[in-house]
C-alpha cells in the first residue's frame, strides 16, 4: 500500500488541453484527418518512438441512450463482445476462453465500455507487422461478430447483481447517488443500473443493441502510435471491415438536463468514519462557449489540486479533510458541477458551511488577478504534461474528434487561456454556478 | 467486466501497485521481440538507457533520457518507510512526508506548491513500506528550479507545532478515508498484524490511530534527522534532458548537501511460524471475502548476479518461479483462478486471484484471494483457491501457459516505455530493494528461462499450512439508524 499526501479526487474532466509552440521541438501536434468511403472517420497522431499503437474507436451510443428501463445497456454490450465470437468464413466460433488466450498470446488488449455520451472500444498492440495484423483481426472479429452467449451472461448477472448490493454498503456510493438524483432528476445521466434493470436484461437486448449500432458509417477512429497514414488507413477499413459499412440513420435528441429551481438538502445517516459532504448543479455543455474560462475558474476554486482555494480554506488552514475538490464534467449535456469533500461526522457542519461560503464569494467577485496570473502559469507552462505519453495524445484526439473541435485545438489551446481577464472568469462562473440554488448532500453527519 | 479497457483520462499520481509483478522492475529499453516475430524488432530510437551516478556526498543520481515531448519527472527516493519506523511512532513516515511540503526557512508554507505550480508543475509524494518519494512533472526547461526547491527542503524541512496540528488532523482524516470505512483495507491491516510478530510490516503505513493521537512535532522531526541523508536518498531524472546537464545540476543542488551517519538498521527477524494462523474479522458488508497468504522467499540483490548464464541460489530460483506462478494463476483473464473459480459453469466465487511482489526491502508473500459467488462460502472459497494450487503442484503447467505469461511480460516492456513518470517509478523502486542498473533485464531473462517442472515444484513446496495465515470478512449488516462513530475526545495534543 502506498498513501499519497494527496489524491487528485476527481480527473479534471473538461478535456483536451493544448500545447502552444513554446518548444522549438514541439511546435504542434499534427492531427491528420480522413474519412474513408463507409464514412468512418479517421484522427491519426503518428508517434513513432515506440513500437506500439493505440486505436480507440467511438460511437453515439452511449448511456444516455440506453432504454429507460435499462440503464447500463450500452456498458454491458461493449464489454460483453469478450464473452465469445461466432464463427464466419475461415473464422472459427471462440469461446470466452480462447479470445482471452488469444489476446494474452498476442501481448495485446481489446476491449469495450460506455460512459454516459460514447461507447468505445481500444485496442492497444505492438506494431509488428506479424503480430499487428492478428491483433486487428482478431479486433474485428470481437466488433463485428460477437456472439453474446447466455451462458456466461447468466453466469456473470449475479455476480454483478451481488456488487451492487456490496457498494450499496459503502458511504460514498450512497451519497454519490443522492447527489445525482439530485441533480439529474430524471435526465439518463443521472439514470443507474439496478438489480431489477439487470434483471430485465437479457442476452436478446444485447444482440439487438450490437445490430444497430455497430456500423463504420457511424464509427470515429483515433490513433496514436508508430503507423503512417497508409498503414493506419488500412488497419481501419480491416477493423471495421466486419461491421455493416452503411446504414447509419440521423438519432433522436436527448432531452438536455434541466437547471435546478432552487436549493435542495438531502441528510442520509449513516454509521461511517466519515461524513461525506457534496454539494453542486447542472454545469454545462462542452460546446459552451465559456469552456476556457469555466475550466480556468474551476482551477482555481477547487481543481489545481493543492493551491486551489477549497484546498487551501478546507485543508490547509483547518485540517478538516484529506480530499477537498470542485469539477465540471461537460459533455453533450450539461455534466454536473460538484464539489465534495469527506470529513470526520462532527465538523460535516463547519465544512459545508465553510464550502458554501468559498463558492458563494468565489462567484461573487471572482479570482484575484494574482490567482488568475498563477492558474494561467500553471495550465500554459504545464500543458505539455498533457500530452507527453501516447495513452494522453490519445484521449486529446478522441475528444477533439467527438467534441468536433477544430484540428488545430492543441496548438491554440494556451492563447485561449491566456487571453482570458478576470472578468471574464467572473461572468463565466457568475453565469454557470448558482449558489443559492445547490443541491447538498450530507451522508454520516451526526 | 471482462477485459475492463478505460478510456477515460488518467488520474495522476497513480497509486504504485505493492504488488507490482516482477517483470515491472524497470526495463528502460528492452526490446525483446516476441517469439512470433523473431527477427522484426528494432531497436526504438526514444528508448536511452538510463545512467547511473554517485554523488560526491554519496547521493545516487539516476537519468533516464526519453525526447519525445518536452516534460521531465524529477523524484528524490528516500529508503526509509513504514517498516523503518517503531511502536508507538507507526505513521510517521507518512506524516513526515506531508510536513516535508510544510516549508524551509527561505520557502514558508505552502510555497513549495505554490512554486512548483507557477512552473507549469504537478507534484505530489507517496509513502509505502519500504519507501519515501517525492516528485515533480515539469516543462524540462524548468527541472533546474525545482532541484533547487527539492534539495532545500531535503536538507532544511522545518516547521511549527502549530503547522504540524493541523497537518496530522489531515493524516487522521487521510486513514479514516483510507482505511476506517473500508473493510477490506481494514482486514488487511489487521491480517498484516497477525502475519507477522516482530517484522515491522505488521504496522500499518498510515499508522495505528492511536500513534496518530499521540505523535508529536518533535516525533516527525526526529525520524527526520535520523533517515534524511544524502547516502540513504536518490534523485531520479527522466524525459527530455540531457545526461550530463543533469548531472551537473546535481551536483550543485544535491551533492554539496550535508551527510550524516545513517543509523543502524537492526535486524527484527521474524520467527518462524510453526502452524495456520486464521483470522476472523467482522465488517459492514455484503460480500464475505478471504485473504490467504503464504511466507515465501523473495529475490534479493545477490540473488540476480551481473550475468543471466551465472548461477543463481536455489531460493533465488524458487522466488523467479513462484512469479510465474502468480501469473499462471491469474495474470490474464482467462488464467486459471478466473477459469476455475469464477468463469466455470458453476462457479464458486465472484472474483478470484493472487499476487506475489518478488522484490521488497522486506520478508514476502503470495497471497490468494477470493469473493465467494452467492450461495457459497469463503470456506469453500478457500478449498478452490487452494486446489488450483495443489493442482499445478501434481500436474504442473502446460508450456503453452508459461509461454503466455512470458509474452505478456514482453509485451508489457514496450507498453511500459509509454509513460515517463512510470519509468522513473520504476527505476525508483528497483534502487530502493537495492538492485543494480539494469537487473530488470537481467530479472525478465531468468524469468524466461523458469521451466515448467520449477513453477511444479515451488507449488508443491511453499504451499502447506505452517507458513499460512487465513483472513475471512464475515460480513455484518449495515445498520442505518446506528450513531455515526464520533472518535473519543482527549486524546488529542
Amino acid at each position: 500500500m502506498i498513501t499519497p499526501k494527496f489524491v487528485a479526487a476527481r480527473a479534471i474532466l473538461a478535456g483536451a488541453i493544448a500545447l502552444f509552440g513554446m518548444h522549438s521541438v514541439w511546435a504542434g501536434i499534427p492531427i491528420q484527418h480522413w474519412t474513408q468511403p463507409s464514412g468512418v472517420r479517421i484522427y491519426l497522431v503518428e508517434s513513432p518512438a515506440i513500437p506500439m499503437v493505440d486505436v480507440q474507436i467511438d460511437l453515439d451510443a452511449g448511456a444516455r441512450r440506453d432504454p429507460i428501463d435499462k440503464p447500463g445497456l450500452a456498458n454491458l454490450m461493449a464489454a460483453s463482445t469478450a464473452n465469445g465470437v461466432r464463427a464466419s468464413g475461415a473464422g472459427p466460433t471462440l469461446d470466452e476462453h480462447q479470445l482471452s488466450e488469444a489476446w494474452a498470446d498476442l501481448g495485446a488488449s481489446f476491449g469495450g465500455s460506455a460512459s454516459a455520451d460514447r461507447m468505445s472500444f481500444g485496442l492497444r498492440s505492438l506494431t509488428y507487422p506479424d503480430l499487428l495484423d492478428k491483433a486487428v483481426a482478431l479486433a474485428a472479429r470481437q466488433l463485428g461478430e460477437p456472439s453474446f452467449p447466455e451462458a456466461p451472461w447468466l453466469r456473470d448477472r449475479p455476480k454483478m447483481i451481488a456488487s451492487l448490493k456490496e457498494a450499496n454498503t459503502r458511504p460514498a456510493t450512497l451519497a454519490g447517488r443522492a447527489f445525482s438524483q439530485a441533480v439529474y432528476g430524471s435526465h439518463p445521466y443521472g439514470s443507474e443500473t439496478t438489480e431489477a434493470s439487470l434483471l430485465r436484461t437479457n442476452v436478446e437486448d444485447l444482440r439487438a443493441l450490437h445490430a444497430k449500432v455497430l456500423r463504420a458509417c457511424a464509427a470515429q477512429v483515433s490513433i496514436v502510435g508508430a503507423l503512417n497514414r497508409a498503414q493506419a488507413d488500412a488497419l481501419v477499413a480491416k477493423l471495421l471491415a466486419r461491421v455493416p459499412q452503411g446504414g447509419c440513420t440521423a438519432q433522436p435528441a436527448v432531452p438536455e438536463v434541466a437547471a435546478l429551481a432552487a436549493a435542495s438538502e438531502v441528510r442520509i445517516p449513516f454509521a461511517s468514519a466519515q461524513a461525506h459532504v457534496l454539494v453542486g448543479q447542472p454545469g454545462f455543455k462542452r460546446n459552451d462557449p465559456d469552456f476556457f474560462a469555466l475550466t480556468v475558474g474551476n482551477h482555481i476554486l477547487g481543481g489545481g489540486g493543492f493551491t486551489a482555494r477549497l484546498t487551501e480554506e478546507v485543508r490547509e488552514k483547518r485540517g478538516l479533510t484529506y480530499s477537498v475538490y470542485s469539477y465540471f464534467a461537460p459533455g453533450m449535456h450539461a455534466g454536473a458541477f460538484t464539489i465534495g469533500l469527506q470529513t470526520r461526522p462532527d465538523q460535516a457542519e463547519q465544512a459545508l458551511t465553510l464550502v458554501r461560503e468559498v463558492v458563494t464569494k468565489f462567484v461573487e467577485e471572482g479570482p484575484t488577478e494574482k490567482e488568475l496570473q498563477a492558474a494561467k502559469d500553471n495550465l500554459i507552462g504545464g500543458f505539455a504534461l498533457r500530452i507527453d505519453s501516447n495513452k494522453k495524445l490519445l484521449d486529446n484526439v478522441a475528444n477533439i474528434a467527438w467534441n468536433g473541435l477544430p484540428l488545430d485545438y492543441l496548438d491554440t489551446w494556451t492563447q485561449q487561456v491566456e487571453r482570458l481577464t478576470v472578468a471574464d472568469v467572473r461572468a463565466a462562473m457568475a453565469r454557470k454556478l448558482k449558489p443559492a440554488r445547490m443541491a447538498t448532500v450530507v451522508l454520516g453527519a451526526p | 467486466m471482462k477485459h475492463p479497457f478505460h478510456l477515460s483520462g488518467a488520474r495522476w499520481a497513480a497509486p504504485v501497485s505493492a504488488f507490482a509483478l516482477a517483470a515491472s522492475l524497470t526495463i528502460p529499453c528492452l526490446l525483446l521481440p516476441l517469439s512470433a516475430s523473431a527477427g522484426e524488432v528494432q531497436p526504438a530510437p526514444a528508448a536511452t538507457l538510463a545512467q547511473q551516478f554517485t554523488l560526491k556526498n554519496g547521493m545516487t543520481l539516476i537519468v533516464k533520457p526519453d525526447r519525445r515531448a518536452p516534460t521531465a519527472v524529477h523524484m528524490v527516493w528516500v529508503r526509509v518507510g513504514s517498516m523503518d519506523e517503531v511502536d508507538g511512532t507507526s505513521g510517521v513516515a507518512h506524516l513526515l512526508e506531508h510536513m516535508m511540503f510544510k516549508g524551509t526557512p527561505t520557502v514558508k508554507a505552502g510555497d513549495f506548491s505554490r512554486k512548483v505550480s507557477a512552473l507549469g508543475g504537478r507534484e505530489n509524494a507517496f509513502t509505502s513500506k519500504d519507501y519515501t518519494g517525492y516528485f515533480q512533472q515539469i516543462p524540462s526547461a524548468k527541472l533546474e528550479d525545482v532541484m533547487r526547491l527539492e534539495a532545500d527542503r531535503f536538507a532544511n524541512n522545518t516547521w511549527t507545532d502549530e503547522v504540524f496540528a493541523k497537518e496530522l488532523e489531515v493524516v487522521k482524516e487521510e486513514r479514516r478515508l483510507r482505511t476506517e470505512d473500508k473493510p477490506h483495507a481494514r482486514l488487511h491491516e489487521a491480517m498484516d498484524a497477525v502475519i507477522y510478530q516482530a517484522d515491522p510490516y505488521r504496522r500499518p503505513i498510515v499508522g495505528w490511530m492511536s500513534d496518530l493521537e499521540s505523535m508529536t512535532a518533535d516525533d516527525a522531526r526526529a525520524f527526520y534527522r535520523r533517515w534524511y541523508t544524502p547516502t540513504n536518498a536518490a534523485v531520479i531524472v527522466a524525459g527530455d534532458v540531457d545526461v550530463d546537464a543533469v548531472r551537473v545540476l546535481a551536483e550543485k543542488y544535491y551533492g554539496s548537501l550535508p551527510v550524516h551517519a545513517l543509523p543502524q538498521r537492526k535486524p527484527r527477524t521474524e520467527p518462524e511460524q510453526t502452524g495456520l494462523r486464521r483470522l476472523d474479522f467482522k465488517a459492514p458488508a455484503e460480500q464475505a471475502y478471504v485473504a490467504l497468504a503464504f511466507k515465501v522467499p523473495g529475490l534479493k540483490p545477490a540473488g540476480l548476479p551481473a550475468t543471466a548464464a551465472a548461477p543463481t541460489d536455489a531460493t533465488s530460483e524458487d522466488a523467479l518461479a513462484l512469479t510465474v506462478l502468480s501469473a499462471v494463476l491469474s495474470g490474464y483473464d482467462g488464467a486459471r483462478l478466473p477459469r476455475a473459480l469464477t468463469l466455470s459453469d458453476k462457479p464458486v466465487a465472484d472474483e478470484a486471484g493472487a499476487y506475489y511482489g518478488l522484490t521488497a526491502r522486506g520478508p514476502q508473500l503470495f497471497t490468494l484471494y477470493g469473493i465467494p459467488a452467492v450461495g457459497k462460502t469463503a470456506t469453500e472459497v478457500e478449498a478452490a483457491l487452494r486446489a488450483q494450487v495443489a493442482l499445478v503442484a501434481k500436474d504442473g503447467v502446460t508450456e503453452a501457459e508459461l509461454t503466455r505469461v512470458k509474452n505478456r511480460w514482453v509485451a508489457g516492456e514496450v507498453y511500459k516505455q509509454d509513460s515517463v513518470f512510470n519509468q522513473a517509478r520504476l527505476l525508483g523502486v528497483s534502487w530502493i530493494n537495492g538492485f543494480p542498473l539494469g537487473a530488470d533485464q537481467l530479472l525478465l531473462e531468468r524469468l524466461r528461462k523458469v521451466t515448467a517442472a520449477q513453477v511444479q515444484s515451488v507449488a508443491a513446496k511453499y504451499f502447506g499450512d505452517d507458513a499460512l495465515t487465513v483472513a475471512t470478512l464475515l460480513p455484518q449488516p449495515v445498520d442505518a439508524t446506528r450513531k455515526p462513530r464520533v472518535p473519543a475526545v482527549g486524546l488529542r495534543h
